[in-house]
């Protein structure tokens, strides 16, 4: 047998045909979109550093984590208490420590420290989180993220309560929401071929065997963590950069729901998966959204009823889902044509 | 005296209703690995069946007019009609499907049901006052109770007497029982699968309604998000009980129950509003220290 190309080698086309993809769409948004498409592309685009993010756990450990828009929120609300100007905080936030309520960070140190912060956080608490599989993972992930949004949405001094925090300064245009979209994919992928992703990916699919091979599974699985929670929390301050305004309910069940359906429909198992969920259900709300305004025949507007917009993309998942349980990826990887994947396939996700 | 009183019946109360909620999620989680999150959604359903479509701020009662006699038993079918409808419809075409894919289903299900009722109802909420009798304050060895809470404990007791007899009498029972312990060898032994995932869908729609019921009288508004905050509770409960545990489901929605409004007394004054941040703390600890449940079932650990 001849000497098998690196993983490295046989595994680079997957981030080079997913930023293609993007890449694409965010130009074609660009160059012919209107203004309102643009911004939709943006928000894809964010939803597709997160989305990433969540694989960067949900796809390598199995574990399907409820509580990823929290690392979200920690990010957003870092990056609105750094960059939003002093004199608007001193009228709100008051609660902040002196440091920060006196001072404007620039921007790009801001948004650095500002998704280290959501890390710090899954680093403090994945230890105790990642003793935990299956669904008692699942559910620990989900009373985190309730613990974040009752924090956030009650401590008003520093939060703003459930009232939004207003004036952070817009800084996320498409290209730099391209850039992290790229990034978030490279890094996505470079874990997912790490050592580290590798060994914890042996755990997802057989705990017992991989342990027994000496992977340590928590560890693994809390590097994991870590590192989806940084790209998370990216997302959440491309996110409050995009839209100059947070609120902790931009963070809570809707958002999470959205995430992880595109996720599943993408395909859980594989970074592929992410990126084509995002990129597939991002645009049938925007085909239903645009059939919701109405398709004019001669003098008559026909419009879609409000709300059926949701209806359909409710009822557009389910029946995917239906058609490819694992999702539209299943667990492959989008590669060269020619090369037909050498890297033997592993079993769709069917644990019960 | 008079105040452990008025708090050992909030509790109560309060985990009635997440113990009906955790039962429900159990039953079907026990049959099919479904977590069903549309479950929330049924109760929701159930609420605005009672009253006469409208996006106007007006309500007006159809169902919700009927008296006791007819009203239960109808709010407790519509419950199961829609629960075993989902069945029927969209769960029966997902027997292989991985429980993650499964989840998000039921999700969706869920969104689409708010939303349809969102265009018929839109999303303002409803003033409604059904079976309004129960809203009357009763003494109780001196304490004062409203007369709700009174009967939605003896209700839930009445039900889960009900269908423990169910479940440990009839055939159905031993079946559904048998099923939620090792599906794949009930099927051997001649269990009809559909059969008994179709009743533990039936059942716990019946639950739903008498969720939906209780929340109508408590707080006498019909809202589309109204099922919601009891149903992740009731699932946190499912897990917390040990999941595929019928009884330890019940316990550990009693417990969530006690916990929440023991806490809301006991926490201090500024800590109150952070009460919700508390409780799944404690939830997170509960699992750390039990990650298979307080009642784990024996099946359900894992063999090497």
């Amino acid at each position: 047998m001849t000497q098998a190309p690196s993983v490295f080698a046989r595994t680079i086309a997957t981030p080079i045909l997913l930023i293609a993809l993007i890449a694409v769409l965010a130009v074609a948004a660009w160059a012919f979109g209107s203004g309102t498409l643009q911004r939709t592309a943006v928000e894809m685009l964010i939803r597709v550093v997160l989305v990433v993010g969540l694989s960067i756990f949900i796809g390598n450990s199995g574990i399907i984590s409820f509580g990823h828009i929290g690392f979200m929120c920690l990010g957003a609300y870092a990056a609105a208490w750094f960059t939003i100007p002093p004199m608007l905080k001193q009228l709100s936030l008051r609660g902040l420590p002196d440091v920060i309520l006196l001072n404007q960070f620039p921007f790009w140190p801001s948004a650095f420290a500002a998704a280290l912060l959501p890390a710090l956080f899954a680093l403090i608490l994945g230890p105790v989180l990642m003793r935990l599989a299956g669904i008692a993972a699942s559910i620990a992930t989900f009373a985190m993220l309730a613990v974040i949004n009752t924090v956030y949405s009650n401590w008003s001094s520093v939060t703003g309560g459930t009232s939004s925090i207003v004036g952070i300064p817009i800084r996320t245009d498409i290209w730099l929401a391209l850039g992290a979209a790229a990034g978030a994919i490279a890094v996505g992928w470079l874990y997912s071929i790490s050592r580290s992703g590798l060994a914890l990916r042996a755990a997802r699919d057989e705990a017992i065997a991989a342990q027994a091979s000496g992977v340590d599974i928590e560890r693994e699985r809390l590097i994991a963590f870590v590192l989806s929670a940084f790209v998370c929390g990216v997302a959440g301050v491309l996110y409050a950069h995009f839209l100059g305004i947070v609120t902790p309910d931009a963070f809570f069940l809707g958002a999470t729901f959205v995430a992880l359906s595109m996720l599943v429909v993408g395909g859980m198992g594989s970074l592929s998966g992410a990126v084509l969920g995002v990129v597939v259900i991002s645009l049938i709300i925007q085909a239903l959204r645009s059939l919701e305004k109405g398709v004019t025949f001669g003098e008559t507007t026909l419009a879609l009823p409000g709300g059926s917009q949701e209806i359909a993309i409710g009822i557009v998942m389910i029946v995917i889902l239906i058609a490819r349980p694992a999702g539209l990826m299943g667990n492959r990887e989008f590669g060269w044509p020619r090369a037909a994947d050498p890297a033997p396939k592993t079993q769709a996700t069917k644990r019960a | 005296m008079t105040s452990v009183l008025q708090v050992l019946f909030d509790a109560l109360s309060l985990g009635s209703l997440y113990a009906l909620g955790a039962l429900g999620i159990a039953l079907i989680f026990g049959v099919m690995r479904l977590v069903n999150f549309a479950q929330g959604d049924y109760i929701a359903f159930c609420i605005f069946a009672l009253i006469y479509p409208t996006t106007e701020a007006v309500t007006i009662l159809t169902l919700g007019a009927a008296p006791a006699i007819l009203l239960i038993p109808l709010v407790l079918a519509i419950g199961a009609g829609v629960s075993m409808l989902s069945e029927v419809v969209v769960f029966r075409r997902l027997r292989n499907a991985n429980p993650a894919a499964m989840m998000i289903v039921s999700f969706a299900l869920g969104f689409v049901i708010q939303n349809v009722l969102l265009v018929f109802y839109s999303s303002r909420p409803k003033s409604l006052s059904i079976l309004p009798d129960l809203s009357r304050q009763v003494e109780v060895m001196g304490a004062r109770l409203p007369l709700l809470q009174i009967v939605t404990i003896l209700a839930t007791m009445v039900i889960l007497l009900a269908l423990t007899a169910f479940l440990r009498r009839t055939r159905f029972g031993l079946e559904m029982r048998a099923a939620a312990e090792d599906f794949t060898m009930a099927r051997m032994l001649g269990v009809r699968a559909n059969r008994v995932i179709l009743l533990a869908f039936a059942i716990s729609g019946m639950l739903a309604g008498a969720i939906g019921l209780v929340l109508v009288v408590q707080t006498g508004t019909a809202d589309i998000t109204m099922g919601l905050s009891v149903m992740l509770v009731a699932f946190i409960a499912t897990v917390i009980g040990g999941l595929g545990s019928l009884s330890g489901a019940v316990v550990a929605g009693f417990l969530i129950g006690g916990a929440s409004v023991v806490m809301q007394v006991i926490l201090p004054l500024e800590a109150r509003p952070f009460r919700d941040a508390f409780v799944y703390a404690l939830v997170i600890v509960v699992l750390i220290l039990r990650p298979q449940g307080l009642f784990a079932l024996r099946s359900a650990r894992q063999r090497v």
